[in-house]
């Protein structure tokens, strides 16, 4: 199982901030594209991966990154603290 | 090394003074503040920040180290708030302690730079026009190549 997270304006298309789901992709973009299998809202949300960030267990990373033995995934728009 | 996340608002004269006291070994602290800006056009009614329970006390506290390390600082302090701000609240506030004056000033400037696209936090603007997600910058990426 694994959570996956999301913020701001993708959190916002996909409806929901979080969920746990069963997953086998063996990297970030092998999960961006099984979820976009899965509905149009995933479709909307990750339509321009150049517009968005990835966190692999709370840490940046990249969408070819390997996704084994991770627990979280978190997806957003770069940000814009300070 | 002091790292705060939160929604309450922080007093910038306490939180200083009390930054700059019991050092023996330093000769200048630099602090900055970063507030809520009204809208030049758009009447601003506030601003909005998400962000990542979790992940953003440990970035802030990673960016905190590598600045005492990088800088040679006696001390580091970061205070982001979240929540619902309007114009005029203190969002931020980021105080270096160092020897001497260049490397407080640097070291503040990188963890401004640092904080503003590698610290998970997502600005949203209320404004008489609607709502908005603030994009970020260019100019904001290119600051961090300069470290």
């Amino acid at each position: 199982m694994m959570d996956i997270l999301y913020f701001a304006w993708v959190r916002e298309r996909i409806g929901v901030p979080r969920e746990r789901i069963e997953t086998s992709a063996k990297t970030v973009s092998d999960l961006v594209a099984e979820l976009c299998g899965r509905e149009e809202r995933y479709q909307l949300a990750f339509s321009d991966l150049s517009s968005l960030r990835v966190a692999v267990d709370q840490e940046l990373s990249d969408f070819d990154a390997s996704l084994a033995g991770a627990r979280e995934v978190a997806f957003f728009p770069p940000m814009t603290g300070g | 090394m002091y790292i705060s996340v939160q929604d309450q608002p922080f007093d910038l004269g306490t939180v200083s003074a009390e930054f700059a006291s019991g050092h023996t070994n330093t000769g200048a602290i630099v602090t900055f503040t970063g507030l809520v800006r009204g809208g030049a056009e758009d009447r601003l009614e506030a601003m909005e920040i998400e962000h990542y329970p979790g992940m953003t006390e440990a970035a802030l506290n990673a960016m905190a180290e590598n600045a005492i390390s990088r800088f040679s600082l006696g001390d580091a302090l970061i205070i982001h708030r979240y929540g619902r701000l309007v114009p005029g609240e203190m969002i931020m506030m980021v105080a270096t302690a160092a020897r001497h004056r260049k490397d407080a000033f640097d070291a503040a400037e990188f963890l401004m730079d640092y904080l503003k696209s590698r610290a998970p936090f997502w600005k949203r603007e209320i404004s008489d026009s609607g709502a908005s997600w603030v994009a970020s910058k260019d100019e904001d990426e290119d600051a961090l190549s300069r470290w």
